[in-house]
């Protein structure tokens, strides 16, 4: 049974999402998605800086298996990134929601996040998938 | 858990790369009982193996000895390739494909009624591979002293029949090791016994990357009915010598030779960071383009490996489409990766 803490957003395409004091925003892959991927291999980031549309492709996550593309849940702009994952990639398998976080955004506008599900509701998807 | 050609079967018990570098570096057991194990009895069955083989039989002298080989059709297309053994004059045993058995048995069959061989498929058996540097004294662990040195004993590509076991020392990863044929009943003490001498429980993920790094085919990946042996990396498999030995596919093979094949294969190593995969297409500058037919991360070489049908004019480089960008791609001859070491050979 996969891990899926109750302090966080999630969407229809495996990303979680974390509130942080500052107004940004903490994005990874939640631990279903880690371990359908199997052992990550590349990681790939966006630059910081870079602005976002909400629902573009803005990271790649490669395991032995499969790509898989991380979508940004709202318009924002990118203010960190996880620079270890280009070494170590593992720490998402290891760690999805804490040391193998991916980046974090600055939402560009009080943006629209009534498309994200609450812990409940993606249970309820994970276990369909 | 992944359908396997009808059976579920595990991608991987933990992290597939650790399972991976265990069999490189230590011993790991597959279980691949979904291999199906036919047994050709009759006076007749070399004869049968010599016209249904690409390889020739005639190899097989000593009792216990393997060949591998490629089954074809009459367009030189491969039908499924497969070990045989040698086991005494009257009886040959196959281990073939799972998702290629029931063609595979309907081919055989109908080959082997005109000169009165026995198929017995056996069902009963299953089969546990155990592979890497240590797997051979791990596994005569699991068994009485006697057993264990007529195993030892054993030349590479060579099996024996040890009570109920048929141990041989083949495997699909490019490690020394042993797979064992054994009654089904057995398979779960054994798999256990295994894992208490610190043999890793590998699955499918594994096995995949350790044949690709050993430069060995995959049926219905790199090679199927639609291609033939000499454009698939499998020309030394095929037996012409001696001419008179009329197999099945020498005459649409020999066509193919004589007027040089459009097609060859060629490992390819990827020095981006990305991952080749099956149906990628090769780009060869001037040349034409080819088709990735299998690709994945090497774990060994931490880089991304394949293997590619391309021109046969290739020279040392190409071009892969990885999602949407064109990557350039060192073509090299397999295999990668040998007893646990790299070995990249440069394609002139």
């Amino acid at each position: 049974m996969s891990k899926i803490p109750e302090d966080l957003k999630y969407t229809r395409s495996h990303e979680w999402l974390k509130s942080m004091p500052d107004g940004s925003i903490e994005i990874g892959i939640s631990d279903h998605a880690q371990e359908a991927l199997g052992d990550l291999v590349f990681v790939e980031l966006p630059e910081v800086g870079r602005s976002l549309a909400a629902g573009e492709t803005c990271a790649v996550v490669e395991s032995v298996k499969a790509a898989s593309d991380i979508y940004a849940p709202v318009a924002a702009t990118v203010i960190a990134i996880n620079a270890q994952l280009a070494e170590a990639p593992e720490l998402i398998n290891q760690d999805p929601y804490g040391r193998g976080w991916i980046m974090r955004l600055k939402p560009t506008a009080q943006g629209d996040d009534s498309a994200l599900l609450s812990a409940h509701d993606y249970q309820v998807l994970a276990a369909e998938a | 858990m992944v359908d396997f050609g009808g059976w579920d079967m595990p991608v991987a018990y933990g992290s597939q790369i650790e399972e991976h570098h265990a069999v490189r570096n230590a011993a790991g057991v597959f279980d691949v009982s979904h291999m199906c194990v036919v047994d050709l009895i009759g006076a007749r069955a070399r004869e049968l193996l010599s016209r249904l083989l690409a390889n020739d039989v005639a190899r097989l002298k000593e009792a216990g000895s393997a060949l591998y080989s490629c089954m074809l059709n009459e367009h030189g297309g491969v039908i499924d390739d497969l070990i045989a053994y040698y086991l005494a004059d009257e009886h040959f045993r196959l281990v073939v494909n799972a998702a290629t058995r029931d063609k595979d048995l309907a081919w055989i069959g109908s080959h082997a009624t005109n000169v009165d061989v026995r198929l017995l498929v056996r069902r009963d058996l299953a089969m546990l591979a155990v592979q890497g540097p240590l797997a051979r004294e791990r596994t005569a662990l699991q068994m009485s002293s006697e057993a264990a040195s007529a195993a030892m004993a054993l030349q590479p590509f060579f099996g024996t029949q040890i009570g109920d076991w048929f141990v041989a020392r083949t495997g699909y990863t490019g490690e020394d090791g042993f797979e064992i044929m054994l009654p089904a009943g057995d398979a779960g003490k054994l798999w256990w016994g295994l894992n208490a001498a610190g043999v890793r429980s590998c699955g499918l993920g594994a096995r995949d990357t350790l044949r690709l790094e050993a430069g060995m085919n995959l049926y219905g990946n790199d090679m199927d009915e639609a291609t033939n042996p000499l454009e698939s990396g499998l020309a030394w498999t095929v037996a012409f010598a001696p001419t008179q030995r009329d197999f099945i596919g020498r005459a649409a093979l020999q066509a193919i030779r004589a007027r040089g094949s459009e097609h060859k294969r060629v490992g390819l190593v990827l020095d981006e960071r990305a991952v080749l995969r099956s149906h990628q297409r090769v780009i060869v500058s001037g040349v034409g383009e080819g088709e990735v037919t299998s690709g994945t991360f090497s774990p060994t070489l931490s880089r991304s490996i394949g293997l590619a049908r391309v021109p046969a004019a290739t020279g040392s480089s190409v071009q892969v489409e990885v999602r949407g960008r064109l990557l350039p791609a060192l073509t090299v001859r397999p295999p990668f990766v040998r007893h646990g070491r790299p070995v990249i050979h440069r394609q002139s």
